[in-house]
């Protein structure tokens, strides 16, 4: 199974999300940012970095980037599209997921090994994972605020669509301690913590917390295949 | 040649730890008497010709898309008069 990995101008954790694909059994394809369809893949990866120096807003530039409009609607039609961090932000820039991310309210880049909450383990991304479950994953970033209104964070909520919460501290003042969330289809996830980091027992926290959603995706994609 | 400037504020609901941390520069070298400080950005975008109907609705398309995110950020638009 083909799952593409975007590389944008600033891009950094593209070869890691890549290994990762690889770890999992999946076969990893490079994407570019100025791709205009996405090589016949069955999911896409929006990795981690600063995508054209996050200038004007933190993954606003890379949300206007031409493979961009083929992510947005392949992810319409129902493919798995993971954003890690920096690839968070872009997903939110296209308004494929709701919110947006500030600064950190303490104006910190924080850099640290992060428990989270699996609070959906419905989507295509989390399936590998028990609803509930602790896992253990590096966060690093200085944008990493999830904000959004009051009415959507409880529509979210009512929803089931926040994916995952920062368990214990909150590093960065991210809204009701939302790390990451889906959409209403649970195709399409995004998150600030960097699972791709952690899917080797020899890097990373020593975890290999951040596997299962390479895994889930797989299953995800073969599911959709016999279906 | 036109100019017209876009200003865009994170909307008034929205923190802005920037803008705090610059409050609190304030108070730190004793500029008194400021409640609070929100920080925003600054566009002036030329035009290559005049700043008529058609051409400033382009750049409030723009504004509104690329320059800011509605779910976070207002902006306002006004066209400079040369002096």
């Amino acid at each position: 199974m083909r799952i593409g990995v975007v590389t944008f101008p600033g891009s950094l954790d593209d070869r890691d999300a890549a290994r990762a694909v690889r770890l999992a059994g999946g076969d990893a394809v490079e994407l570019w940012h100025a791709d205009a369809d996405l090589h016949g893949v069955d999911a896409v990866v929006l990795p981690g970095g600063f995508s054209y120096g996050d200038y004007l807003r933190a993954g606003a530039i890379a949300g206007m980037a031409p493979v961009m409009r083929a992510v947005v609607d392949a992810a319409r039609g129902g493919m798995p599209v993971l954003g890690i961090c920096n690839g968070f932000q872009v997903l939110c820039e296209t308004h494929l997921l709701p919110g947006a991310m500030i600064r950190n309210d303490r104006l910190r880049f924080v850099c640290r090994d992060q428990p989270l909450r699996v609070e959906n383990a419905d989507t295509a991304w989390t399936s590998a994972y028990e609803p509930g479950e602790r896992i253990v994953v590096p966060l690093k970033n200085i944008d990493g605020c999830y904000v959004a209104d009051e009415r959507t964070l409880d529509q979210l909520e009512g929803e089931g669509r926040v994916a995952f919460r920062y368990d214990g501290h909150n590093p960065n003042g991210s809204l009701r301690d939302i790390a990451g969330v889906t959409n209403a289809a649970g195709n399409v996830v995004g998150l600030m913590p960097h699972p791709e980091h952690a899917v080797e027992p020899t890097v990373g926290p020593g975890s290999t917390d951040g596997l299962g959603f390479f895994t889930s995706v797989l299953e995800t994609i073969e599911g959709m295949a016999r279906a | 040649m036109s100019r017209v400037v876009v200003d865009v504020m994170l909307k008034p609901e929205i923190l802005d730890p920037q803008g705090k941390a610059v409050h609190g520069a304030f108070d730190r070298l004793g500029f008194d008497g400021v409640a609070s400080v929100r920080q925003g950005k600054r566009f002036e975008i030329e035009l290559t010709g005049d700043a008529g109907p058609e051409a400033v609705a382009e750049i409030e398309r723009a504004a509104s898309t690329l320059l800011s995110n509605p779910v976070i950020e207002d902006y306002t638009l006004h066209v400079e008069t040369e002096a």
